[in-house]
């Protein structure tokens, strides 16, 4: 059937020069209403789960942790519990909290990294400049424990690479208090600020019942009412021996996933330091001979949810099969249900409400039945803006000012 | 307290030995429950069952659905639809065997299950099953000049 009438689509994508993955939204658009949503990805193919193949057990974390330089902790993490599992290893109990402590240091700068841009995105470039400056020094620390700022390469089958050193230790403790008096500065500023209330809140709703249906994980999950952690759910590392707890917000909105990652940020501070203090003392890791064959699957809450690697060996000391699944893949999917009925100058918030490694949003393009493109991605960036500006308008907030704090 | 996932009526929350109680009764459609471990369940079937097992895991057992797996088996394809049930961090694995290795086919999830969309199109990509009843069975990670017929992932493919 020929529809006589073609609908507008505005087309976001399909390179995003700024994610770490190219993704290509097809909108269907009924004057401001997006009507409908259509996702094309792997531009930018890969391959890795059949890289793997090729590569030895102990080479492969390598390779995972390249699957994204913000997830690099998680995506080994959970290959080699994958692997651990298989083979019936077990790291000894240091290795398990330098594990915990990398990767809550990778959440709080992830989180830190995403409040930046959403605020970059509707406008509210202060909180981009906070968000990152006070995400920083964590990459420093990052840095200083494994020479990195992303890609850590710590993980190995068997335990850890390296050690977090115990002289190391104080000047971590410092710095985390610092970094959480920062955020708490960050996160009241945001959670108290009515034209972010009004510009976020009710935005881009995500039902719980949709998002069960889309499976989807993390925080996108836990703002919708889902209280899911594989932290806690199905212990790994430490967690099982620390103190925290699991945030949830029911409304399903920007704003929830928000809070829920704002709030994240302060219990994986508390993970750390109570890793720190309970650190226990001997080796980082155990010696590994053959993997015998069978099949196990690991998984690892990354900062955007679950990553879940399976792992099939034949005996051979290379995987015959090794599938990945990075949180977006199921997070990515739930727009259908998030962005249809959406304004236009939404969706670009809420399609980076979930988090899914964007940055293209300078690729956003609005496109005519002809084909032709009549909106440039800075047209729709400076639409979503506007939209915060006549709130504040409306609400007559002040403007602020780095200067302020 | 667990308040996760099956807090909303859909389904009761049980714990590991009420897992796996309830996990018998889809028995006679399967053809063998490998347990790993306490966590970790194996649940082997044939293809014309998967679809009945799948949707016994999702919507009575209250599972969430976190991939697939395709694999080229030696004699046989096999899908393996991960769960999780995350009031026990139990993940478990549905193996379905696909013994047709000229014209691989077995029911879509999607209808029911719209979190399979993408892996169900990926399959089709990567190992050419064919997935009946599927909404939308276009090319989801290959390119579109990428030759017909031609599947990355099957150990044939020189």
């Amino acid at each position: 059937m020929h529809d006589t009438v073609r609908k507008p689509i505005l087309a976001v994508g399909p390179f995003h020069p700024l994610q770490e993955e190219m993704e290509f939204f097809q909108l269907t658009i009924d004057g401001e209403k997006v009507t409908d949503i259509d996702v094309r990805l792997s531009y930018n193919h890969r391959g890795i789960e059949k890289i793997s193949e090729s590569l030895q057990f102990d080479q492969v974390p390598y390779l995972v942790s390249r699957i994204c330089g913000i997830c690099s902790a998680s995506h080994p993490l959970a290959y080699v519990q994958a692997v651990e599992e298989l083979a019936g290893i077990k790291p000894p109990e240091r290795a398990l909290y330098v594990r915990t402590i990398i990767n809550e240091l990778e959440r709080i700068h992830s989180h830190l990294l995403w409040a930046g841009l959403a605020g970059h995105f509707i406008g509210y470039d202060t909180v981009f400049m906070w968000a990152w400056k006070y995400r920083e020094p964590v990459l420093d620390l990052l840095e200083e424990i494994t020479g990195n700022r992303n890609n850590y390469g710590t993980v190995r089958v068997g335990g850890c690479r390296e050690d977090v050193p115990n002289e190391t230790i104080p000047k971590i403790l410092k710095e985390l208090d610092l970094i959480e008096k920062k955020t708490e500065m960050l996160t009241k500023a945001v959670l108290d600020d009515p034209v972010l209330h009004a510009r976020l809140k009710g935005v881009g709703i995500l039902k719980k019942e949709d998002a069960i249906k889309y499976a989807v994980t993390g925080p996108t999950a836990r703002g919708s009412g889902i209280a899911i952690d594989v932290r806690r759910d199905d212990p790994y590392a430490a967690y099982a021996d620390l103190d925290w707890k699991v945030i949830t917000q029911p409304e399903g909105d920007v704003f929830a996933k928000a809070v829920v990652r704002l709030l994240e940020t302060f219990e994986s501070i508390k993970i750390v330091r109570e890793a720190l203090k309970k650190l226990p003392d001997g080796p980082v890791a155990v010696e590994v001979k053959e993997i015998p064959p069978g099949e196990a699957v690991g998984h690892a809450e990354a900062p955007r949810g679950e990553t879940f690697h399976y792992v099939r060996s034949d005996g051979g000391n290379r995987p015959v099969r090794h599938k990945i699944r990075a949180p977006s893949y199921v997070n990515v999917p739930s727009f259908k249900a998030s962005c249809i009925g959406q304004d236009i100058a939404d969706v670009t918030i809420t399609l980076a409400a979930v988090d899914p490694c964007y940055s293209c949003t300078e690729r956003l393009a609005v496109v005519d039945r002809h084909g032709s493109i009549t909106h440039g991605g800075e047209a729709l960036l400076k639409l979503s803006r506007e939209k915060t500006q006549r709130i504040k308008k409306d609400i007559g907030a002040q403007e602020l000012k780095l200067e302020d704090f | 307290m667990r308040d996760a996932y099956c807090d909303d009526n859909r389904c009761e929350i049980m714990n590991q030995e009420e897992l796996n109680n309830k996990l018998l009764e889809i028995k006679d459609k399967l053809t063998g429950i490998e347990r790993k471990s306490d966590k970790r369940i194996y649940l082997l079937c044939e293809v014309e069952n998967s679809y009945a097992v799948n949707k016994f895991l999702f919507e009575d057992v209250g599972c969430r659905f976190v991939i697939a797996t395709g694999i080229d088996s030696d004699n046989c394809f096999e899908v393996l639809y991960h769960y999780s049930y995350d009031e026990t961090g139990c993940v478990i694995t549905i193996k379905a065997f696909i013994r047709d290795r000229q014209k691989p086919a077995i029911q879509s999830l999607t209808p029911f299950l719209p979190a399979a969309e993408w892996i169900e199109r990926e399959i089709h990509d990567v190992l050419g099953i064919d997935f009946k009843n599927h909404p939308n069975l276009r090319r989801l990670i290959l390119a579109d000049d990428w030759p017909a017929g031609v599947y990355p992932l099957r150990k044939d493919l020189s």
